[in-house]
């Protein structure tokens, strides 16, 4: 079953959670309601004819111009070879997610990189704390907005110029 | 007094004598067989683990932010530093990405160069994870033999493109360089010399008692865990899935040339073992092999790079392209918005996950396993933090 039917059962059986497919540059991309998000992976790992076993990528992209934050998911099946991508925008000020993590166990750390550097806060997920960052660092740095700190314990992030000097 | 007795006797002593409870290790971030920074909070029960608990992000250096502020053609030598062990590979995702972005075609001659080099790079690579692997469950002189190797290919690559270790090579539409006046013969030499050392190195090693003994059944991934957790390249094929982006998502000259994928079979333990993992790699190297002479042997005649603008502004959009790296399927998903720079850059590696496992594998294994499941992941911590 090619990636196009799938899409056409899913909108079938969820309605106007999933948007119409969207071709961008050569792979599938579809939109989905935020707050369907788990349910939505759910049904496309478990249905057969889907079987997305496996989670290849979680991106989030600061979209400041639509002040959303968008989450990709790059969802791949090995048994099918054929894959789909997922977006859910939630919104720039308060981005919320629900967890993937218990559908495919890498989300688990794919999630902390996001809210790491994103900012993005996933319900649902069981650890949800930095990641790449030090635990006490202030503020998300991927994002839009994000303003480099003066100093990091007494470090400076400044520094003159080599040619002023 | 029976013999009941006293064993029951025995087993009220050692029950309240011998009681353990749980120890907290800290291994790292200075560890010196890890690879790179990167730090183990072991739950220990004696020699058996609970759990080890990866804490990472030493390494980070924000190449993604990077990005961002340094333009499309600037990021290139940044890609070299995601991964250190096989840069090459890491350039060619971003120059795909880039050339996918803006519609460029890359001159045949280019993706030759390309390959060869990519392959030169995979053979390094694995040859530092093998001697590495020796290393860590200590055999010290199979290190000295990979690296002996991995020095010629360093030389052959210093040759292509002046560095021996974060390359720089290639280009948006191509390579920086040509191939130099005598390369392909003396790259031939070296395979000539190189192909039955690896025969000598399984003799020397692979075959060797005590390091199946350390290897086989230890740390198992099965099919389906491996899969779920997104291990991606030969840690996946250790676990008998037979994917690899170069012949099931074929990009480059791949297809033209004629190679096979080496899977895991649990020869010499379990389906998904460490030893597999790690026999995956050196059969790997012989198909690097087929697959430099072959590419060697045809490189066409014309420009190995496209005409791009020096300000390069690809069209608005999003790609997501995958390449396979020393270390599997690296995913760079980029996306546009008109302007000199990328909006935003995501890299997704194979160290990540398989970094991402090990508290999940490393439930009941003993402590001293630990740095044979980091070494038979092939873990380097740069590419884990980026």
């Amino acid at each position: 079953m090619d990636i196009a039917e799938i899409h056409r059962r899913l909108r079938e059986r969820l309605g106007n959670i999933v948007s119409p497919e969207l071709e961008v540059k050569d792979w599938s991309l579809c939109d989905v309601k935020p707050q369907s998000i788990a349910e939505v992976c759910t049904i496309l790992r478990d249905e057969p004819e889907s079987a997305f076993d496996c989670l290849s990528n979680l991106s989030a992209v600061d979209r400041k111009s639509a002040d959303t934050i968008e989450v990709y998911y790059h969802l791949f099946s090995y048994q099918h070879g054929h894959r789909l991508t997922l977006r859910a925008a939630t919104p720039r000020p308060d981005p919320i997610l629900p967890t993937v993590s218990h559908i495919w166990p890498i989300a688990d750390w794919l999630e902390r990189e996001a809210f790491d550097l994103m900012g993005v806060r996933f319900t649902g997920h069981p650890d949800l704390r930095r990641i790449l960052m030090p635990e006490d660092w202030v503020g998300h740095p991927l994002r839009k907005d994000f303003v480099e700190p003066e100093e990091y314990h007494g470090i400076s992030t400044r520094r003159e110029s080599l040619l002023k000097l | 007094m029976n013999a009941d007795a006293i064993d029951l006797d025995v087993r009220r002593e050692t029950s309240r004598g011998l009681e353990t409870e749980e120890m907290t290790l800290n291994m790292g971030p200075q560890h010196p067989s890890t690879h790179g920074v990167l730090r183990f909070v072991v739950k220990a029960d004696g020699e058996v683990m609970r759990r080890a608990i990866p804490d990472i992000g030493y390494l980070h250096r924000s190449i993604e932010k990077i990005a961002e502020k340094v333009g499309y053609h600037g990021f290139m030598p940044y890609t070299d530093r995601v991964d250190y062990v096989s840069a090459m590979q890491c350039n060619q995702g971003w120059a795909m990405a880039c050339e996918k972005l803006a519609g460029i075609e890359v001159p045949r001659k280019g993706e030759y160069c390309r390959v060869i080099a990519c392959e030169f790079g995979r053979l390094a690579s694995h040859l530092l994870s093998v001697g590495a692997t020796g290393m860590d469950i200590g055999a010290v002189t199979p290190f000295t033999h990979a690296i002996r190797e991995r020095e010629y290919i360093n030389d052959i690559l210093e040759e292509l493109c002046g560095a021996r270790l974060t390359f720089n090579y290639m280009r948006i539409g191509g390579c920086a360089w040509d191939l130099p006046p005598g390369f392909v013969g003396r790259a031939v030499k070296f395979l000539d010399r190189f192909e039955p050392l690896i025969d000598e190195y399984n003799e020397l090693i692979s075959f060797n008692k005590i390091y199946v003994e350390r290897l086989a059944n230890v740390a198992v991934v099965s099919r389906e865990m491996a899969i779920a957790w997104n291990l991606v390249g030969p840690n996946l094929r250790g676990s008998g899935v037979k994917y690899d982006v170069r012949k099931d998502a074929p990009y480059s000259v791949y297809p033209e040339f004629e190679f096979d994928v080496p899977v895991g079979t649990g020869e010499r333990g379990t389906l998904g073992d460490s030893y597999d993992r790690y026999m995956v790699r050196m059969r790997e190297m012989e198909e690097s092999c087929k697959i430099l002479r072959q590419a060697l042997a045809g490189v066409p005649e014309g420009p190995v790079v496209a005409k791009v603008a020096r300000m390069f502004k690809p069209p608005a959009g999003e790609v997501y392209v995958r390449v396979e790296a020393s270390r599997g399927d690296m995913g760079w998903f980029v996306v546009s918005d008109g302007s000199a720079f990328p909006y935003r850059v995501h890299i997704r590696t194979g160290s990540f996950a398989a970094m991402a496992i090990i508290e999940e594998l490393s439930k009941g294994l003993m402590i001293a396993d630990l740095v044979a499941v980091i070494a038979t992941l092939d873990i380097v911590a740069p590419e884990v933090d980026r």
